[in-house]
């Protein structure tokens, strides 16, 4: 399992280097002048022209491609253009309130769904498992930034149990999460259910039965633990999804995450920040599906790391 | 005479379809004695499977129910059992063996779990108790090394292995009755002729009964004593298993018969019943197997023959008109 963690992780340094690549050549397809923003509108063209060639936009594309690989080697990620701060210094104070948005919305949405799915397939065709695929309809089908504003407007608004934006306490948690984790629940219970109804139709599911064990154990620890191994396999690619769903939840929201920093940076074409956040999340995604593939070999005894 | 272990009375299953309900299983009474082996024949689709299910109370995930009957287990009718009751029956008093070993077995879990789950489920035993009669009850399968086979998943073993586990999980609790569907169909014939070998030897021991649900005959003529033959839900022949081969009386169990292939028998086409088994939601009105019988006259197809004895036997039982004729006509054939 080690030898195979650190194969995984080499081979992922092909991938960095190829995503760089296209983070950096991308963001320089965005139509708008990074030099005329912090020139400010009212700058003459000599005075962009200093800028620009400050910022190093002057030289050719590739030259500049390098000096940010080399920047990438030795953690330099270069400075902000709208603050002039270090992109590290940027960045991680943004860090904690997204991962923490991330991490709420995927347990509440992991519990939730995964609950929905199981009970849904095991009361296939009765009332429980059409609320159940109702909810999980909704929560696919609602934008999260109409959800959003209704959950403010009920509960910040109406009821005044929680704030409506901000992050003042952990309360101001609960309304992102519920909404960034709405689509995630959904697509998990709707994945589990499937995977439950076809689980439950396999042979060692009566093998179970016929030994006598009780429905709550043949549903849980055969039938369950087998459609675990595709759910943790959803559930690693929706953690994905969760983080480009913050940029919307946390404008929404007005919590200074990443995913804010990102809209912000991109509107000020403050392209240093755009890359790095890019990076992180595309560094994010590989890790998670790192994780994803070590614990299907955990659950699925067929996967031999060798 | 012989203890009775199993009673079937009357037994009807029926599965519930769209609109209508079908009858897979249509009266169907026999019994088993303890240290009787009864085998159960029949084409694909003439309710083997649904009949054996019916008695251990497993159609719960079909959309099947039995409707009529009684399922005696020494005397204790199962069917009026509650969930909970039945659930202590399962695996402790009479557990079944599958058709197919290798998906049979939970490809998650290592097999003394699946092994001791039952053990630990049925009786007062800790967990090395457990694993001590896990270990015992794989070495009585002939499993030569146990404690690997325990630590094994099941995708580790071969087709043979999985099915002497599944053996040895249906024995661990020491049930009475033993229902083995197929179970040695998806074997190949030196395994299976072991597997068989092994039941017989398990039966000897403890002298439990066993149900043995197949279509080879062959199998059935080395391990049974008695035979029944279904066909469309219904029994339509039940005779020892020595008279039944050496003298089929059914139009149907006369054609399963000259259906087996024989080594050096010359016959160059292997004869064969014309038609096939008739729909569960299309039956005939008369006797099922009329449309396909030669022998069969207007009565067979406007009245359906009641399963009754053979005039001058007190074993074999017979559902048919014109079995008269039949035998006249196997005769002469």
């Amino acid at each position: 399992m080690g030898r195979y963690c650190i194969k995984r992780i080499l081979s992922a340094i092909p991938l960095l280097l190829a995503i760089s690549f296209f983070i950096f050549m991308y963001i320089h397809l965005i139509p708008g002048d990074p030099a005329r923003m912090q020139a400010g509108m009212d700058a003459t063209a000599e005075e962009v022209e200093v800028i620009r060639e400050q910022l190093g936009l002057n030289k050719p594309l590739l030259t500049q491609y390098v000096d940010y690989m080399k920047g990438l080697f030795t953690g330099d990620l270069g400075n902000s253009l709208k603050n002039g701060a270090t992109v590290w210094d940027t960045i991680i104070p943004r860090f904690k309130p997204t991962i923490m948005l991330t991490i709420c919305s995927i347990i509440w949405a992991t519990i939730v769904g995964v609950a929905l799915g199981i009970i849904s397939a095991v009361c296939r065709g009765k009332a429980m498992d059409y609320i159940g695929m109702l909810i999980a309809i909704s929560g696919i089908s609602v934008p999260s930034f109409w959800l959003g504003l209704m959950l403010i407007q009920w509960f910040s608004v109406g009821l005044g149990w929680l704030p409506t934006s901000g992050l003042d306490s952990w309360k101001s948690y609960i309304l992102p999460s519920l909404t960034l984790g709405a689509g995630t629940m959904a697509i998990l219970a709707r994945f589990t259910r499937s995977s439950m109804l076809e689980s439950m139709r396999e042979d060692y599911v009566r093998t179970a039965r016929a030994k006598g064990l009780g429905e709550f154990f043949v549903i849980m620890r055969h039938a369950f633990k087998n459609s675990l191994i595709q759910v943790v396999t959803v559930t690693g690619l929706q953690i994905g999804g969760l983080l480009s769903g913050s940029v919307l939840v946390e404008t929404v929201f007005s919590i200074p995450g990443l995913g804010r920093l990102l809209v912000d940076s991109i509107n000020y074409r403050d392209y240093k920040v755009v890359q790095a956040l890019l990076l992180f999340f595309a560094v994010e995604y590989i890790v998670v599906n790192l994780i994803v593939d070590l614990l299907y070999g955990v659950l699925n005894p067929k996967v031999r790391y060798d | 005479m012989a203890e009775k272990l199993l009673e079937v009375k009357n037994l009807r299953t029926e599965f519930k379809r769209e609109k209508s309900t079908v009858t897979a299983v249509n009266d169907v009474s026999f019994s088993i004695d303890k240290g009787e082996v009864l085998g159960l024949v029949g084409e694909s689709g003439c309710g083997k499977s649904v009949t054996s299910l019916s008695i251990m109370g497993l159609l719960l995930d079909t959309s099947g129910k039995v409707t009529n009957g009684e399922v005696l287990l020494d005397g204790q009718d199962l069917l009026k059992l509650s969930k909970k009751e039945m659930r202590s029956i399962r695996g402790r008093k009479m557990s079944m063996i599958f058709q197919n070993p290798m998906s049979s077995l939970n490809p998650c879990m290592r097999v003394e779990r699946q092994i001791t789950e039952a053990i630990l489920l049925h009786n007062k035993f800790s967990k090395e108790q457990a694993h001590k009669r896990a270990y015992d009850v794989l070495k009585s399968v002939g499993i030569p090394d146990p404690d690997t086979t325990l630590r094994s998943y099941p995708h580790q073993l071969s087709g043979g292995m999985s099915q002497r586990v599944m053996i040895a999980m249906a024995l661990s609790c020491e049930p009475d009755l033993m229902i083995a569907d197929e179970p040695t169909t998806a074997l190949d014939v030196t395994i299976q002729a072991q597997i068989l070998e092994l039941m017989l030897q398990i039966k000897e021991e403890r002298n439990s009964g066993i149900l043995l649900i197949t279509h080879d005959l062959g199998v059935v003529a080395e391990m049974c004593s008695r035979v029944i033959v279904m066909y469309a839900g219904r029994i339509v022949e039940e005779a020892p298993v020595k008279e039944l081969f050496a003298d089929p009386i059914h139009p149907y169990t006369n054609g399963l018969i000259a259906s087996v292939p024989k080594i050096g028998s010359g016959v160059k086409k292997l004869p064969a019943i014309p038609g096939s088994v008739p729909d569960l939601s299309v039956m005939p009105k008369g006797c099922k197997f009329a449309p396909r019988c030669k022998y069969a006259t207007e009565k067979c197809r406007q009245e359906e023959p009641k399963l009754q004895y053979l005039p001058g036997s007190t074993t074999r039982k017979i559902r048919c008109h014109v079995f008269n004729r039949a035998k006249e006509g196997g005769e002469q054939a």
